[in-house]
């Protein structure tokens, strides 16, 4: 096996650039060598450590060091890139579903196209294109889908016929074949030599590269890094990269302070030929065959090829083990389905003489999204890692993203899809890791249809009512591991099994949500919201007011009982988070933000608030049961469960009661509800919570109340053109891009973070306009429904992407949410969005490459608030989570 | 005469019974994860018992093979009641006396066993008032006999079996007035049976053989390749220390009598063995038995036969031999099997194809392509036919049918030849004797978690 890896490396040319790294040469030196392998101290102390020397590590140092930080250390416990990278297939694609992965695989493939001739050391880098095949009609659509997407990059693509396919690859069976997506672009590299190149230029750029060395813990005081510990002795340092791959979770354990990085590791096996008798050619198209699990590449004349089989073998679930190490050896019967489905494919390659069958773990994550960011518990501790055996193609864009992140605070884009900080402790457990990421495994090539779940991990938080709900025929999708309703399945009706849902078109809960939609709007309805995530912020003085004041864009000294929706702004205006803040008393407040803001906002709240003894911040999300009442009845409802008047006059909106409900008293009532429609929400004590929720299902029944999930709440708000902060409003977005200056006070007498950004904002103009799109032409049932990440053409051109879209039951066609840019028609540069640009233009939004008019707007349809309370509902109520 | 696969299937299928211990609120207190068991008949009827239970008054499992010979009546009575027996052994006094009292005072007992019985299993409804009234007498004179000390498990197994066997015999000895029983007692007690029983509580395993059955260990060695460890001596002539012990028994002058062609005074196989009184009772008591006892015994040319060279009975004894062994968490399984399965299959064979069928992976010879030249179609067909015959593993839900598969279909490669095992399965009944004894077999799987647990604690 040796022998084959060495050929692997082998046009690795090394020239030694800084004498300080001896260290690393090719390999065939250094098996002879019997030399001290160490004979470079380490440095005392260094500003960056970075622990491991496969892709990541090295693009991480790369790119720092380009950026201009010099004092790094990147330490390898083996060889660099002798890890996962050395044994990974090398295929750089950018065929993503993700847009931001996809940004990330473009930058990597361009990067690595120059990497050569920037370094001198050889990468392999073949374009060769890539052809990705459609068996179904369905994995077709999903193929158009990127299409859509890699075109406005500007990234050449092409759906072709299975005739244009054979064309293009003379071995391939097109026989089973619909259609294919053409990426013309699409490179291979040898991975090993990229992550040499990587290192080579970082090494020139004044980073210490250290190999054999093992990091074994990092030390921590006052909750930042101050060192790292290694087997060779200690280096003092600010920063520390965790690039550990599959060790990066036992890694992130091993100190004092955890960081909680998930990420699991399974086997993955790929073949490897020796040449066909004629040599295939170097620049044949790379294959992946989703349907089939496979993917093929040329390899020195003959093949290769892997793929992601439906039975994965997790490993390494107990840690790092000396037994599954030296047990990772060809399993050619679990291999078999994928041989199958290659020869299927390429029955030519029967005669092709197998050189070696290779095993080559790699880790994967509880959502399929990689790893980045910085620890919410340790400041300076940043982790790189859990590609999801793409680590090639993300390399570069992940270790520049990163590096911006570490040297400018925050990267250049909006990456909190892959920031760590979207788990907590609750995905680390290594039970749950590894039942996930048997599911996510096969998930690779499974097709991605709108509004899947996962299986596995799930019941893992729940509210008290889960079993009450369950009963009543409720179905569940998951969010930061808590489970809320999507819809209640009518008794007597049952839906498809879940395998025939998956649909790009018309779902089969249509009609059920349909009527939750109408109760919500004609009667009332309550929604379980137990998920969000609650804190209590409170103080002996003045403290709490002050800090929110500074931290909160809106004004929060209103008088006590009044709801507020704020922002929780960056320096640059744009949505941290975006919540409701009731202000319970003088000096406390509680906070209401989306379910995955619980580890993002505690840490920028902590990060920020002063440290005050007399200032207390309690996460409170588990005491509260959430209940939401939603419609004109809801009203109704409450007074006569609580024999208190709860009309416009005594219980304006946004307001906040404590008060008495059926037997339970101390319920905090607050005159919200997340879809502008009239209604409250209850906030119970968990042990009165099925109290309550009797109480008011007993005395609602009068009033015709259901039970209503997620889905009619999702369509109710995107109907009424609010935005829900992780899938509309983001870290680059402000309030004045969304319209929502109303829910900023910039003269509130005191400064408050992002406020000039804002200020200037005012005055200049917005770059992007949050705008409501209407389809016109649209048939619901038998066009494809949008989802969200489409894109928007104005008068014939690309103006930026759908965030949202959903059905409106009451305007009888589908809504999108989305964001209009003004791209300069020559240079292309970013102008100013007027009101009039929006509005004087000829929208249409592309779904899978078919295009649809729309017609756009700013404002909501006034229409659509039934009841209105007060006079500046609509605005104060334009809000909305998720 | 050919049989379909279903077919097959429905005949190997028909005496298979499973057992899972239920986890009780996620928490598997229990060593034993649950057990497989079937028989295969080739007498018609068979004549092989089994039998399973959990001791409900103190801990522990009960599990046994019970191979009977000249007719299945001394196996069916030993199957029904040698657990009580054993069950009864093990009862602290305060629960005999509670027991006691309750028979007593016509109270309600105390359930002492819970069976875990295929329907074919079946208890002989007419003999249970006799059977009950034995085990009474047991108990009673335990109670009596009051020692005071705390029951050690290997005692406790062998008094139960010594006893039972002494019970059948003077059962018979005493006759009933019901024509029916008395004529059972006499059939119970002038047939034989094997036993081999296992007793698990915790990573304490017993085992207590009488005769030519056998417990089999199977354990997991590090590199998840399968071994087997005997956890019993089989009674008979190839074991050379149960020859050695008949031979002390008896005077020097039996000596070339006592074991001949291999068989105990030339006619009987096992040494040691429940019932079979013509090789325990002195001439006299046998002929007065049998001429006092129904016709249909009176006629009965094999109960009237005394054995040659019978000149100081007994020559047979119930009495087991007990192994302990102290479970680790290596060891996977138990097989106790009646003398149908070891005859065809080698233990290491057996060890392997359960171990491997409980972990579904087929460990043997996994493919490496070494430095041979194999093409992708050469490679893909091998891995097809590998295939085909995992899913043969798959086509048994029950580890003791998939054994029975294995051990009357194997060809000589080791694998499952289907046209063999429909020929051996579909021989007509006076032939299929002569080609396979009858064979019970049940595989206890053992929880390596709780074993682990169960040691560290110590």
């Amino acid at each position: 096996a040796a022998g084959m890896f060495l050929r692997l490396l082998s046009d690795v040319r090394w020239r030694a650039a800084n004498p300080t790294w001896r260290g690393v040469t090719c390999c065939r030196r250094s098996n002879s060598s019997t030399a001290d392998p160490h004979p470079i101290a380490l440095p005392a102390q260094a500003q960056v450590v970075i622990c491991g020397g496969g892709i990541m590590g090295t693009s991480v140092a790369y790119h720092l060091s380009k950026m201009g930080w010099k004092d790094i250390v990147l330490l390898e416990q083996g060889r660099l890139a002798a890890g996962t990278t050395r044994f990974c297939a090398g295929i750089v694609s950018t065929a993503r579903h993700v847009s931001l992965e996809l940004k990330m695989a473009d930058y990597s493939n361009k990067l690595y196209r120059q990497l050569e001739q920037e370094t001198g050391v050889n990468t392999g880098y073949v374009k060769t294109g890539s052809i990705s095949l459609a068996q179904t009609q369905d994995r077709l659509i999903s193929l158009k889908r990127i299409a859509s997407s890699l075109k406005v990059m500007g990234i050449p693509c092409e759906i072709i016929t299975p005739k244009q396919v054979a064309q293009l690859h003379p071995l391939i069976n097109i026989h089973d074949l619909v259609g294919a997506m053409y990426v013309p672009e699409d490179a291979l590299v040898s991975s090993a030599n990229v992550s040499l190149a990587l290192a080579t230029a970082a090494s020139r750029n004044g980073v210490q590269i250290h190999e054999r060395t093992s990091v074994s813990h990092v030390s921590v005081q006052k909750g930042r890094v101050t060192g790292v510990e290694t087997d060779r002795g200690q280096i003092q340092c600010q920063y520390f990269v965790n690039c550990a791959g599959q060790w990066a979770y036992e890694l992130g354990h091993s100190g004092e302070e955890p960081v909680n990085i998930p990420l699991h590791a399974c086997e993955h096996f790929y073949l490897l030929t020796h040449p066909s008798k004629e040599p295939l050619p170097s620049n044949l198209p790379t294959i992946v065959d989703p349907d089939g699990r496979i993917y093929i590449r040329n390899w020195q004349g003959g093949i290769l090829s892997g793929g992601f089989e439906k039975n994965p073998k997790p490993l390494f679930t107990e840690g790092r083990n000396q037994l599954e190490i030296q047990n990772l050896q060809e399993d050619w019967d679990h291999f078999e389905p994928l041989l199958s489905a290659l020869l299927r494919r390429m029955p030519a390659l029967e005669a092709l003489q197998i050189m070696q069958l290779v095993n080559c773990p790699e880790s994967f994550t509880p959502d399929m999204r990689c790893i980045m960011g910085e620890s919410p518990t340790v400041r300076g501790y940043f982790v790189l890692a859990g590609m999801n055996s793409a680590g090639i193609s993300y390399g570069g864009g992940a270790g520049k993203y990163l590096a911006e992140w570490m040297v400018n605070g925050y990267p250049s884009e909006n990456v909190w899809p892959l920031d760590l900080k979207r788990f907590g402790t609750l995905q680390s457990s290594r039970t749950f890791l590894r039942h996930r990421v048997m599911e996510v495994m096969p998930l690779m090539c499974d097709l991605k249809v709108p509004r899947w779940d996962f299986q596995t991990g799930r019941q893992l938080r729940t509210s008290p009512l889960y079993d009450r709900l369950d009963a009543q025929g409720a179905r569940w999708m998951e969010k930061h591991g808590f489970e809320r309703v999507k819809y209640f399945v009518p008794p007597g009706k049952d839906l498809l099994d879940l395998d025939q849902s998956k649909t790009f078109y018309k779902p089969d809960w249509f009609d059920i949500v349909g009527s939750e939609v109408k109760c919500c709007k004609e009667a009332v309805c309550v929604i379980d919201m137990s998920s969000f995530t609650k804190f209590e912020i409170s103080s002996t003085g003045d403290q709490a007011l002050a800090s929110l004041q500074y931290l909160f864009s809106n004004d929060l000294d209103v008088p006590v009982g009044h709801v507020v929706h704020t922002g929780m702004l960056n320096e640059k205006g744009g949505y941290e988070n975006d919540c409701s803040i009731a202000r319970l008393s003088k000096r406390s407040f509680f906070m209401i933000s989306p379910t995955d803001q619980q580890v993002h906002c505690w840490a920028w709240l902590k990060d920020r608030l002063p440290d005050d003894s007399s200032l207390t911040m309690e996460d409170v999300t588990w005491k509260y049961t959430a209940l939401n009442l939603i419609g004109p009845r809801a009203v109704d409802v409450l007074s006569e469960l609580s024999y208190a008047p709860m009309t416009a006059e005594h219980f304006p909106s946004l307001f906040c009661k404590e008060m008495s409900v059926g037997y339970a008293n101390g319920i905090r009532v607050m005159s919200i509800t997340h879809t502008g429609e009239p209604g409250f929400v209850l906030y119970i004590p968990i042990e009165y919570a099925l109290h309550v929720y009797n109480e008011v299902m007993n005395m609602g029944q009068k009033y015709g109340i259901r039970n209503a999930g997620y889905y009619a709440l999702r369509s109710l708000r995107i109907e009424k053109f609010f935005a829900f902060w992780g899938q509309d409003l983001d870290a680059f977005t402000t309030p004045m891009e969304c319209g929502r200056e109303f829910q900023v006070k910039l003269e509130k007498g005191m400064q408050f973070v992002g406020q000039e950004a804002l200020l200037e904002q005012k005055q200049n103009g917005v770059y992007k306009r949050f705008t409501m799109f209407i389809l016109e032409d649209h048939d619901t049932d038998t066009d494809l429904w949008p989802w969200w990440g489409e894109p928007i053409f104005r008068n014939g051109r690309y103006v930026g992407k759908t965030t949202s879209s959903a059905y409106s039951y009451t305007l009888e066609r589908h809504v999108c949410l989305g964001f209009v840019h003004h791209f300069d028609e020559k240079t292309g540069e970013e102008l100013v969005v007027t009101t009039d640009f929006i509005n004087q233009g000829e929208y249409e939004i592309d779904i899978a490459g078919q295009r649809f008019q729309a017609k756009a707007k700013l404002y909501p349809f006034s229409s659509l608030f039934t009841q209105r309370r007060r006079k500046e509902e609509v605005e104060l109520s334009g809000y909305q989570r998720e | 005469f050919y049989l379909t696969p279903p077919q097959v299937n429905s005949i190997l299928k028909a005496n298979e019974y499973s057992f899972k211990v239920p986890e009780f609120d996620g928490k598997n207190v229990s060593s034993v994860l649950g057990f497989d068991s079937n028989q295969l008949p080739a007498n018609a009827p068979i004549e092989d018992r089994r039998s399973a239970a959990t001791c409900l008054q103190t801990r522990g499992m009960l599990l046994g093979v019970f191979d009977g010979h000249a007719g299945c009546a001394c196996a069916q009575a030993v199957s029904e009641r040698l657990f009580y027996y054993i069950a009864v052994s093990l009862l602290p006094h305060e629960t005999l006396l509670e027991i006691e009292n309750a028979v007593e005072s016509g109270r309600a007992l105390l359930p002492i066993l819970q069976w875990h019985k295929h329907p074919n299993d079946y208890f002989s409804k007419e003999a249970s008032k006799l059977y009950f009234s034995s085990l009474r007498t047991y108990w009673q004179e335990l109670i009596d006999l009051n020692s005071g000390e705390t029951t050690d498990v290997k005692e406790a197994l062998i008094n139960a079996f010594k006893r039972l066997d002494n019970d059948i015999s003077l059962e018979a000895q005493v006759g009933d007035p019901n024509s029916f029983l008395n004529y059972l007692v006499l059939r119970v007690a002038f047939s034989g049976a094997t036993a081999c029983v296992a007793h698990v509580d915790g990573v304490d395993l017993h085992i207590a053989n009488t005769g030519d059955s056998r417990a089999m260990l199977g354990v997991q060695e590090e590199d998840g390749s399968w071994s087997a460890v005997n956890l019993s001596y089989d009674h008979n002539a190839q074991n050379e220390h149960e020859v050695e012990r008949v031979k002390m028994e008896h005077p020097k002058s039996e000596e070339k009598t006592l074991v001949k062609q291999d068989r105990l005074l030339g006619l009987l196989m096992p040494f040691r063995a429940f019932g079979d009184v013509k090789f325990k009772w002195s001439i006299e008591l046998q002929k007065r038995v049998v001429e006092s006892g129904p016709d249909q015994l009176n006629e009965n040319e094999y109960t009237k036969f005394i054995p040659p060279n019978y000149h100081t009975p007994p020559y047979l004894t119930a009495e087991p031999e007990v192994i302990y062994h102290k479970l680790r968490p290596q060891d996977k399984f138990l097989v106790l099997a009646t003398d149908g399965l070891w005859e065809t299959m080698h233990r290491q064979d057996v060890a392997r194809i359960v171990g491997e069928y409980l972990t579904g992976v087929h460990h043997q010879q996994p493919i490496a392509v070494g430095g041979y030249k194999v093409t992708l179609g050469q490679m893909h067909g091998l891995l097809t036919e590998r295939r085909a015959r995992i899913s043969s593993v798959f086509e048994d839900q029950n580890a003791a049918t998939h054994l029975i598969r294995h051990a009357v279909g194997n060809n000589e490669f080791g694998t499952v030849d289907h046209e063999r095992l429909s020929k051996m399965l579909s021989l007509p009944e006076e032939l299929a004797r002569m080609y396979r004894d009858d064979m019970t077999i049940i595989v206890v799987q053992f929880n390596s978690h709780v074993i682990g647990a169960c040691q560290n604690e110590e």
